[in-house]
Protein backbone atom coordinates (compact mmCIF):
# COMPACT_ATOMS: atom_id res chain seq x y z
CA UNK A 1 0.00 0.00 0.00
CA UNK A 2 1.46 3.32 -0.93
CA UNK A 3 1.60 6.26 1.48
CA UNK A 4 -1.28 8.58 0.75
CA UNK A 5 1.24 11.34 0.29
CA UNK A 6 3.97 9.94 -1.02
CA UNK A 7 4.76 11.25 -4.77
CA UNK A 8 3.19 9.39 -7.58
CA UNK A 9 5.61 5.94 -7.86
CA UNK A 10 3.76 4.05 -10.36
CA UNK A 11 1.11 5.67 -12.52
CA UNK A 12 -0.25 2.60 -13.03
CA UNK A 13 -0.83 0.99 -9.83
CA UNK A 14 -2.76 3.30 -7.66
CA UNK A 15 -2.68 4.98 -4.24
CA UNK A 16 -4.93 6.07 -1.55
CA UNK A 17 -8.78 6.22 -2.38
CA UNK A 18 -10.83 8.87 -2.63
CA UNK A 19 -12.54 10.55 0.72
CA UNK A 20 -16.07 9.38 0.02
CA UNK A 21 -19.10 9.90 -0.11
CA UNK A 22 -19.42 13.55 -0.08
CA UNK A 23 -22.14 15.25 1.14
CA UNK A 24 -23.02 19.09 0.94
CA UNK A 25 -25.80 19.71 3.34
CA UNK A 26 -27.60 23.05 3.31
CA UNK A 27 -24.47 24.55 1.27
CA UNK A 28 -25.01 28.20 1.04
CA UNK A 29 -22.47 30.85 -0.78
CA UNK A 30 -23.23 34.38 -1.26
CA UNK A 31 -21.23 37.17 -3.06
CA UNK A 32 -22.09 40.41 -4.47
CA UNK A 33 -25.13 41.01 -2.64
CA UNK A 34 -26.35 37.59 -4.83
CA UNK A 35 -27.05 33.98 -3.12
CA UNK A 36 -25.53 31.68 -5.94
CA UNK A 37 -25.67 28.87 -4.27
CA UNK A 38 -28.70 28.11 -2.36
CA UNK A 39 -29.55 25.79 0.00
CA UNK A 40 -27.62 22.69 -2.11
CA UNK A 41 -27.93 19.29 -0.44
CA UNK A 42 -26.47 15.90 -2.33
CA UNK A 43 -24.49 13.24 -1.40
CA UNK A 44 -21.94 11.37 -3.78
CA UNK A 45 -21.27 7.94 -3.44
CA UNK A 46 -20.07 7.01 -6.73
CA UNK A 47 -16.42 5.96 -7.15
CA UNK A 48 -16.72 6.93 -11.14
CA UNK A 49 -16.96 10.14 -12.85
CA UNK A 50 -19.90 12.77 -11.48
CA UNK A 51 -21.27 15.20 -14.13
CA UNK A 52 -22.28 18.44 -12.90
CA UNK A 53 -24.83 19.80 -15.56
CA UNK A 54 -26.85 22.83 -15.41
CA UNK A 55 -27.84 26.61 -17.21
CA UNK A 56 -25.43 29.43 -17.04
CA UNK A 57 -25.44 30.98 -13.59
CA UNK A 58 -26.85 27.80 -12.10
CA UNK A 59 -23.59 28.00 -9.54
CA UNK A 60 -21.99 24.93 -10.92
CA UNK A 61 -18.31 26.41 -10.95
CA UNK A 62 -18.94 28.25 -7.72
CA UNK A 63 -19.80 24.59 -6.41
CA UNK A 64 -16.85 23.06 -7.89
CA UNK A 65 -14.90 25.78 -6.37
CA UNK A 66 -17.10 25.31 -2.59
CA UNK A 67 -15.79 21.49 -3.34
CA UNK A 68 -12.23 22.28 -3.59
CA UNK A 69 -11.82 24.66 -1.57
CA UNK A 70 -10.87 27.78 -2.87
CA UNK A 71 -14.01 29.01 -1.28
CA UNK A 72 -15.13 28.91 1.63
CA UNK A 73 -19.18 28.50 2.38
CA UNK A 74 -21.66 31.17 3.72
CA UNK A 75 -23.22 28.81 5.51
CA UNK A 76 -23.89 25.03 5.43
CA UNK A 77 -21.33 22.53 4.92
CA UNK A 78 -19.20 20.14 2.82
CA UNK A 79 -17.81 16.54 4.22
CA UNK A 80 -15.31 14.32 2.75
CA UNK A 81 -16.31 10.96 3.94
CA UNK A 82 -17.51 12.66 6.96
CA UNK A 83 -14.29 15.60 7.69
CA UNK A 84 -14.61 18.91 7.00
CA UNK A 85 -12.36 20.44 4.34
CA UNK A 86 -9.14 20.93 5.89
CA UNK A 87 -5.31 20.75 4.42
CA UNK A 88 -4.87 17.40 4.07
CA UNK A 89 -8.12 16.53 2.23
CA UNK A 90 -7.08 19.52 -0.06
CA UNK A 91 -3.60 18.78 -0.97
CA UNK A 92 -5.12 15.32 -2.30
CA UNK A 93 -6.93 16.94 -4.61
CA UNK A 94 -6.13 18.94 -8.34
CA UNK A 95 -8.81 21.10 -10.07
CA UNK A 96 -8.22 21.83 -14.21
CA UNK A 97 -9.74 24.98 -14.85
CA UNK A 98 -11.91 26.43 -17.86
CA UNK A 99 -9.26 28.14 -19.76
CA UNK A 100 -5.73 26.94 -19.18
CA UNK A 101 -3.70 28.59 -16.65
CA UNK A 102 -0.12 28.00 -17.42
CA UNK A 103 2.91 29.58 -16.01
CA UNK A 104 5.43 31.26 -18.34
CA UNK A 105 7.69 28.42 -18.48
CA UNK A 106 8.49 25.52 -20.80
CA UNK A 107 5.77 22.89 -20.82
CA UNK A 108 8.13 20.54 -18.32
CA UNK A 109 8.81 23.05 -15.96
CA UNK A 110 5.03 23.92 -15.19
CA UNK A 111 4.73 20.01 -14.03
CA UNK A 112 7.41 20.38 -12.28
CA UNK A 113 6.61 23.52 -10.78
CA UNK A 114 3.49 21.91 -9.52
CA UNK A 115 5.27 19.02 -8.15
CA UNK A 116 7.78 21.70 -6.13
CA UNK A 117 4.10 23.47 -4.84
CA UNK A 118 3.38 20.00 -3.55
CA UNK A 119 6.90 19.35 -1.42
CA UNK A 120 7.81 16.79 -3.68
CA UNK A 121 11.78 16.66 -3.50
CA UNK A 122 13.72 17.67 -6.92
CA UNK A 123 15.09 14.89 -7.89
CA UNK A 124 11.94 12.89 -7.51
CA UNK A 125 10.19 15.05 -9.69
CA UNK A 126 11.76 14.74 -13.18
CA UNK A 127 10.78 11.36 -13.37
CA UNK A 128 6.83 12.14 -12.46
CA UNK A 129 7.45 15.41 -15.04
CA UNK A 130 8.42 12.58 -17.87
CA UNK A 131 5.50 10.24 -16.85
CA UNK A 132 3.08 12.53 -16.68
CA UNK A 133 4.31 14.16 -20.47
CA UNK A 134 3.98 11.10 -21.85
CA UNK A 135 0.57 9.98 -20.36
CA UNK A 136 -1.08 13.56 -22.02
CA UNK A 137 1.50 13.01 -25.67
CA UNK A 138 3.26 15.83 -24.91
CA UNK A 139 6.56 14.41 -24.15
CA UNK A 140 7.74 16.04 -27.69
CA UNK A 141 7.40 19.50 -26.89
CA UNK A 142 8.49 18.95 -22.99
CA UNK A 143 11.29 21.82 -24.10
CA UNK A 144 9.02 24.60 -25.35
CA UNK A 145 7.25 27.64 -23.34
CA UNK A 146 3.81 26.08 -22.44
CA UNK A 147 2.02 29.43 -23.26
CA UNK A 148 3.31 28.82 -27.35
CA UNK A 149 1.20 25.36 -27.45
CA UNK A 150 -2.33 24.97 -28.72
CA UNK A 151 -5.54 25.78 -26.98
CA UNK A 152 -6.29 21.77 -27.13
CA UNK A 153 -2.42 21.25 -26.05
CA UNK A 154 -2.67 23.51 -23.65
CA UNK A 155 -5.69 22.04 -21.71
CA UNK A 156 -3.61 18.70 -22.21
CA UNK A 157 -1.16 19.82 -20.14
CA UNK A 158 -3.14 21.06 -17.12
CA UNK A 159 -4.81 17.75 -17.36
CA UNK A 160 -1.35 16.35 -16.87
CA UNK A 161 -0.08 18.53 -14.02
CA UNK A 162 -3.00 17.81 -11.95
CA UNK A 163 -2.68 14.40 -12.65
CA UNK A 164 1.41 14.01 -12.34
CA UNK A 165 0.05 15.57 -8.35
CA UNK A 166 -1.70 12.07 -8.19
CA UNK A 167 -4.69 13.77 -6.72
CA UNK A 168 -7.58 10.69 -5.29
CA UNK A 169 -10.02 13.58 -6.40
CA UNK A 170 -9.77 15.53 -9.78
CA UNK A 171 -12.39 18.86 -10.60
CA UNK A 172 -12.52 19.86 -14.04
CA UNK A 173 -14.60 23.18 -14.74
CA UNK A 174 -15.78 22.22 -18.46
CA UNK A 175 -12.47 21.78 -19.87
CA UNK A 176 -13.48 21.35 -22.89
CA UNK A 177 -16.16 24.00 -24.05
CA UNK A 178 -13.48 25.45 -26.59
CA UNK A 179 -12.11 22.66 -27.96
CA UNK A 180 -12.22 20.73 -30.79
CA UNK A 181 -13.60 17.44 -31.29
CA UNK A 182 -9.77 15.46 -31.40
CA UNK A 183 -8.37 17.71 -28.22
CA UNK A 184 -11.71 17.06 -26.27
CA UNK A 185 -11.57 13.55 -26.97
CA UNK A 186 -8.01 13.53 -26.08
CA UNK A 187 -9.15 14.98 -22.22
CA UNK A 188 -12.10 12.25 -22.21
CA UNK A 189 -9.56 9.54 -22.91
CA UNK A 190 -7.69 10.64 -19.69
CA UNK A 191 -10.69 11.33 -17.84
CA UNK A 192 -11.67 7.56 -17.90
CA UNK A 193 -7.87 6.57 -17.74
CA UNK A 194 -8.07 8.58 -14.78
CA UNK A 195 -10.91 7.17 -13.60
CA UNK A 196 -9.90 3.87 -14.03
CA UNK A 197 -6.98 4.00 -11.92
CA UNK A 198 -9.13 5.38 -8.71
CA UNK A 199 -9.50 9.10 -8.68
CA UNK A 200 -12.47 9.97 -8.64
CA UNK A 201 -13.85 13.09 -11.24
CA UNK A 202 -16.00 15.55 -10.17
CA UNK A 203 -16.73 17.25 -14.02
CA UNK A 204 -18.78 20.28 -14.51
CA UNK A 205 -20.08 20.12 -18.24
CA UNK A 206 -22.31 21.95 -20.92
CA UNK A 207 -21.36 19.22 -23.16
CA UNK A 208 -25.18 16.66 -22.96
CA UNK A 209 -22.99 14.53 -24.82
CA UNK A 210 -19.70 14.28 -23.00
CA UNK A 211 -21.89 14.13 -19.83
CA UNK A 212 -23.74 10.58 -21.45
CA UNK A 213 -20.12 9.37 -22.70
CA UNK A 214 -18.33 9.99 -19.22
CA UNK A 215 -21.07 9.78 -16.14
CA UNK A 216 -21.57 7.26 -13.95
CA UNK A 217 -24.06 9.99 -11.90
CA UNK A 218 -25.16 13.35 -12.42
CA UNK A 219 -26.40 16.03 -10.96
CA UNK A 220 -28.25 18.66 -12.48
CA UNK A 221 -27.82 22.56 -11.04
CA UNK A 222 -30.77 25.23 -10.92
CA UNK A 223 -30.87 28.97 -9.64
CA UNK A 224 -28.10 27.47 -6.94
CA UNK A 225 -30.16 24.17 -5.90
CA UNK A 226 -29.56 20.47 -6.78
CA UNK A 227 -32.77 19.80 -8.47
CA UNK A 228 -31.44 16.38 -9.43
CA UNK A 229 -29.02 14.06 -8.89
CA UNK A 230 -29.45 10.24 -10.13
CA UNK A 231 -27.34 7.81 -12.02
CA UNK A 232 -26.23 9.04 -15.57
CA UNK A 233 -29.24 6.48 -17.14
CA UNK A 234 -32.01 8.16 -15.39
CA UNK A 235 -30.82 11.37 -15.20
CA UNK A 236 -30.49 11.56 -19.14
CA UNK A 237 -34.15 8.92 -19.59
CA UNK A 238 -36.13 9.74 -16.88
CA UNK A 239 -35.90 13.11 -15.90
CA UNK A 240 -38.52 14.14 -12.93
CA UNK A 241 -37.96 18.10 -13.47
CA UNK A 242 -39.93 20.00 -16.08
CA UNK A 243 -36.43 22.05 -15.95
CA UNK A 244 -34.19 19.27 -16.51
CA UNK A 245 -36.85 18.12 -19.00
CA UNK A 246 -36.38 21.12 -21.17
CA UNK A 247 -33.01 21.72 -20.51
CA UNK A 248 -32.23 18.17 -21.95
CA UNK A 249 -34.74 18.74 -24.75
CA UNK A 250 -32.33 21.94 -25.79
CA UNK A 251 -35.28 24.21 -24.60
CA UNK A 252 -34.20 27.64 -22.89
CA UNK A 253 -33.70 26.97 -19.01
CA UNK A 254 -34.46 29.92 -17.06
CA UNK B 1 29.56 78.26 -34.13
CA UNK B 2 33.14 76.85 -34.94
CA UNK B 3 33.88 76.87 -31.10
CA UNK B 4 31.11 74.28 -30.58
CA UNK B 5 33.01 72.32 -33.64
CA UNK B 6 36.09 72.55 -31.83
CA UNK B 7 34.86 71.12 -28.47
CA UNK B 8 32.95 68.12 -30.10
CA UNK B 9 35.76 67.66 -31.86
CA UNK B 10 37.80 67.48 -28.78
CA UNK B 11 35.43 65.79 -26.56
CA UNK B 12 34.84 62.38 -29.62
CA UNK B 13 39.25 62.65 -29.08
CA UNK B 14 38.76 62.33 -25.40
CA UNK B 15 36.07 59.39 -25.88
CA UNK B 16 38.50 57.96 -28.69
CA UNK B 17 42.02 57.61 -26.93
CA UNK B 18 40.09 56.70 -23.29
CA UNK B 19 41.22 60.18 -21.60
CA UNK B 20 41.97 58.94 -17.82
CA UNK B 21 39.74 61.93 -16.28
CA UNK B 22 37.17 60.81 -18.86
CA UNK B 23 37.05 56.83 -17.96
CA UNK B 24 37.51 57.38 -13.96
CA UNK B 25 34.33 59.52 -14.12
CA UNK B 26 32.33 56.90 -16.31
CA UNK B 27 33.68 54.17 -14.15
CA UNK B 28 32.70 55.42 -11.00
CA UNK B 29 29.29 56.53 -12.17
CA UNK B 30 28.79 52.56 -13.41
CA UNK B 31 29.58 51.37 -10.18
CA UNK B 32 27.40 53.63 -8.16
CA UNK B 33 24.53 52.74 -10.15
CA UNK B 34 24.77 49.68 -10.98
CA UNK B 35 25.63 48.53 -7.13
CA UNK B 36 23.05 51.41 -6.52
CA UNK B 37 20.61 49.26 -8.75
CA UNK B 38 21.38 45.66 -7.29
CA UNK B 39 20.42 46.67 -3.95
CA UNK B 40 17.28 48.65 -5.06
CA UNK B 41 16.28 45.57 -7.44
CA UNK B 42 16.59 43.46 -4.35
CA UNK B 43 14.82 45.47 -2.22
CA UNK B 44 12.22 46.19 -4.64
CA UNK B 45 12.01 42.80 -5.80
CA UNK B 46 10.32 42.00 -2.29
CA UNK B 47 8.66 44.89 -1.32
CA UNK B 48 6.65 44.41 -4.98
CA UNK B 49 6.15 40.53 -4.59
CA UNK B 50 5.04 40.72 -0.62
CA UNK B 51 2.61 43.68 -1.64
CA UNK B 52 1.28 42.01 -4.72
CA UNK B 53 0.36 38.56 -2.46
CA UNK B 54 0.31 39.37 1.55
CA UNK B 55 -3.27 41.30 2.68
CA UNK B 56 -2.38 43.49 5.69
CA UNK B 57 -4.11 46.75 6.86
CA UNK B 58 -2.72 49.65 4.77
CA UNK B 59 -1.85 47.76 1.88
CA UNK B 60 -3.20 50.09 -0.66
CA UNK B 61 -1.73 52.86 1.25
CA UNK B 62 2.00 51.55 1.10
CA UNK B 63 1.13 50.66 -2.69
CA UNK B 64 0.06 54.22 -3.24
CA UNK B 65 3.18 55.85 -1.18
CA UNK B 66 5.11 53.38 -3.39
CA UNK B 67 4.07 54.58 -6.34
CA UNK B 68 4.16 58.38 -6.06
CA UNK B 69 7.84 58.04 -4.80
CA UNK B 70 8.58 56.76 -7.83
CA UNK B 71 8.20 60.50 -9.10
CA UNK B 72 10.99 61.18 -6.01
CA UNK B 73 12.66 64.16 -7.44
CA UNK B 74 16.53 62.97 -6.94
CA UNK B 75 17.17 66.39 -5.49
CA UNK B 76 14.93 65.40 -2.22
CA UNK B 77 16.54 61.85 -2.23
CA UNK B 78 19.57 63.70 -1.97
CA UNK B 79 18.35 65.96 0.77
CA UNK B 80 16.98 63.06 3.18
CA UNK B 81 20.03 61.07 2.96
CA UNK B 82 22.51 64.19 3.51
CA UNK B 83 20.40 65.02 6.60
CA UNK B 84 20.41 61.13 7.76
CA UNK B 85 24.73 60.78 6.91
CA UNK B 86 25.55 64.70 8.67
CA UNK B 87 27.24 65.24 11.12
CA UNK B 88 24.32 65.92 13.43
CA UNK B 89 22.31 62.95 11.69
CA UNK B 90 21.01 59.51 13.16
CA UNK B 91 23.75 58.06 11.07
CA UNK B 92 26.32 60.60 11.11
CA UNK B 93 28.84 58.76 13.15
CA UNK B 94 29.44 56.42 10.29
CA UNK B 95 30.87 59.61 8.06
CA UNK B 96 29.60 58.38 5.10
CA UNK B 97 28.52 61.62 3.66
CA UNK B 98 30.89 62.82 0.70
CA UNK B 99 31.45 59.05 -0.47
CA UNK B 100 30.78 56.95 -3.15
CA UNK B 101 28.98 54.61 -0.04
CA UNK B 102 26.69 57.93 0.35
CA UNK B 103 26.01 58.34 -3.25
CA UNK B 104 24.85 54.92 -3.75
CA UNK B 105 22.90 54.56 -0.53
CA UNK B 106 20.72 58.32 -2.14
CA UNK B 107 20.50 56.37 -5.30
CA UNK B 108 18.87 53.15 -3.52
CA UNK B 109 16.35 55.67 -2.02
CA UNK B 110 15.83 56.86 -5.62
CA UNK B 111 15.58 53.96 -7.46
CA UNK B 112 13.88 51.53 -4.54
CA UNK B 113 10.38 52.59 -5.33
CA UNK B 114 10.64 52.60 -8.92
CA UNK B 115 11.55 48.78 -9.21
CA UNK B 116 9.57 48.31 -5.85
CA UNK B 117 6.36 49.62 -7.73
CA UNK B 118 6.92 48.04 -11.46
CA UNK B 119 7.29 44.75 -9.86
CA UNK B 120 3.66 44.80 -7.41
CA UNK B 121 2.25 45.60 -10.86
CA UNK B 122 3.60 43.08 -12.96
CA UNK B 123 3.06 40.78 -9.82
CA UNK B 124 -0.50 41.81 -9.71
CA UNK B 125 -1.28 41.39 -13.03
CA UNK B 126 0.12 38.03 -12.78
CA UNK B 127 -1.81 37.29 -9.68
CA UNK B 128 -5.29 37.75 -11.58
CA UNK B 129 -4.11 35.10 -13.52
CA UNK B 130 -2.45 32.24 -11.32
CA UNK B 131 -3.98 33.21 -8.05
CA UNK B 132 -6.83 30.13 -8.09
CA UNK B 133 -3.98 27.93 -9.90
CA UNK B 134 -1.82 28.53 -7.58
CA UNK B 135 -4.20 27.97 -4.17
CA UNK B 136 -5.45 24.84 -5.79
CA UNK B 137 -1.96 23.40 -6.25
CA UNK B 138 -1.52 23.95 -2.25
CA UNK B 139 1.20 27.21 -2.57
CA UNK B 140 2.20 28.84 0.59
CA UNK B 141 2.03 33.09 0.30
CA UNK B 142 5.62 33.18 0.15
CA UNK B 143 5.47 30.43 -2.70
CA UNK B 144 3.60 32.51 -4.46
CA UNK B 145 5.59 35.69 -4.31
CA UNK B 146 8.26 33.29 -5.72
CA UNK B 147 6.39 32.06 -8.36
CA UNK B 148 4.94 35.44 -9.39
CA UNK B 149 8.84 36.87 -9.54
CA UNK B 150 9.79 34.34 -11.64
CA UNK B 151 7.13 34.31 -14.21
CA UNK B 152 7.47 37.90 -14.26
CA UNK B 153 11.32 37.96 -14.69
CA UNK B 154 10.90 39.58 -18.22
CA UNK B 155 8.90 42.65 -16.58
CA UNK B 156 11.27 42.57 -13.75
CA UNK B 157 14.11 42.93 -16.41
CA UNK B 158 12.30 45.77 -17.47
CA UNK B 159 11.99 47.09 -14.53
CA UNK B 160 15.41 46.88 -13.02
CA UNK B 161 16.79 48.69 -16.60
CA UNK B 162 14.30 51.51 -16.06
CA UNK B 163 15.56 51.88 -12.74
CA UNK B 164 19.33 52.05 -13.75
CA UNK B 165 18.26 54.72 -16.74
CA UNK B 166 17.15 56.73 -13.88
CA UNK B 167 20.03 56.05 -11.45
CA UNK B 168 22.95 57.02 -14.14
CA UNK B 169 21.28 59.82 -15.48
CA UNK B 170 20.35 61.64 -11.91
CA UNK B 171 22.38 64.52 -10.87
CA UNK B 172 20.85 66.01 -7.78
CA UNK B 173 21.30 63.12 -5.39
CA UNK B 174 24.52 62.18 -5.99
CA UNK B 175 25.62 65.87 -5.93
CA UNK B 176 24.46 66.56 -2.48
CA UNK B 177 25.64 63.38 -0.91
CA UNK B 178 28.39 63.32 -2.74
CA UNK B 179 29.77 66.90 -3.46
CA UNK B 180 31.27 66.25 -6.63
CA UNK B 181 34.80 66.28 -5.19
CA UNK B 182 37.89 65.05 -7.96
CA UNK B 183 39.13 61.60 -8.40
CA UNK B 184 36.51 60.98 -4.88
CA UNK B 185 32.99 61.45 -5.80
CA UNK B 186 32.70 62.86 -9.66
CA UNK B 187 30.06 61.01 -11.60
CA UNK B 188 29.15 62.31 -15.38
CA UNK B 189 26.46 63.67 -14.53
CA UNK B 190 27.87 65.78 -11.80
CA UNK B 191 31.25 66.53 -13.88
CA UNK B 192 28.75 67.53 -16.85
CA UNK B 193 27.02 69.92 -14.83
CA UNK B 194 30.41 71.35 -13.34
CA UNK B 195 32.44 71.60 -16.22
CA UNK B 196 29.76 73.34 -18.23
CA UNK B 197 29.75 76.24 -15.85
CA UNK B 198 33.67 76.55 -15.89
CA UNK B 199 33.18 77.16 -19.42
CA UNK B 200 35.27 73.65 -20.29
CA UNK B 201 32.67 72.27 -23.09
CA UNK B 202 34.84 69.39 -24.23
CA UNK B 203 35.00 67.31 -21.17
CA UNK B 204 31.09 67.95 -20.72
CA UNK B 205 30.56 66.86 -24.00
CA UNK B 206 32.39 63.85 -24.02
CA UNK B 207 30.91 62.99 -20.93
CA UNK B 208 27.11 64.08 -22.60
CA UNK B 209 27.97 61.58 -25.40
CA UNK B 210 28.86 58.75 -23.80
CA UNK B 211 25.74 59.16 -21.17
CA UNK B 212 23.97 59.76 -23.99
CA UNK B 213 25.25 56.57 -25.21
CA UNK B 214 24.59 54.40 -22.01
CA UNK B 215 20.59 55.66 -22.16
CA UNK B 216 20.27 54.89 -25.66
CA UNK B 217 21.74 51.22 -24.78
CA UNK B 218 19.26 50.76 -22.12
CA UNK B 219 16.51 51.42 -23.83
CA UNK B 220 17.63 49.51 -26.56
CA UNK B 221 17.86 46.52 -24.31
CA UNK B 222 14.03 47.47 -23.15
CA UNK B 223 12.77 46.70 -26.54
CA UNK B 224 14.68 43.60 -26.83
CA UNK B 225 13.84 41.94 -23.75
CA UNK B 226 10.26 42.65 -25.03
CA UNK B 227 10.22 41.47 -28.13
CA UNK B 228 12.08 38.26 -26.36
CA UNK B 229 9.53 38.05 -23.80
CA UNK B 230 6.81 37.97 -26.73
CA UNK B 231 8.13 35.75 -28.63
CA UNK B 232 8.13 33.11 -25.95
CA UNK B 233 4.32 34.29 -25.47
CA UNK B 234 5.82 35.11 -21.87
CA UNK B 235 4.83 38.77 -21.71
Amino acid sequence: MLDPTSPLKDFGDHLASPPLPVELKGLVYDTGGKRVINDANATIRSRRITGIMGPNGAGKSILLRLMHGLILPTNGEILWAGRQMDRAIGHQQAMVFQRPVLLRRSVAANVAHALGLRGIKRDKRAICVDEALRLAGLERHAAMPARVLSGGEQQRLCLARALSLEPNVLFLDEPTSSLDPASTLAIERLLLDAQRRGIKVILVTHDIGQARRLADDVMFLHHGRVLEHQDAQNFFDHPRSPELRAFLSGGLVL
Amino acid sequence: MTDFIDAFRTALGLIVTLNPDLVEILLLSLKVSLVAVVIASLLGFAIGGALAVYRFPGRSAVSAGLSALMGLPPVVAGLVVYLLLSNVGPLGVLQLLYTPTAMIIAQVVLVTPIIGALTRQACEDLLEEYDEQLRSLGASPSAIVTTLLWDGRYRLITAVLAGFGRAIAEVGAVMIVGGNIDHVTRTMTTAIALETSKGNIALALALGIVLLTIALAVNASLLWVQRFANRLAYA
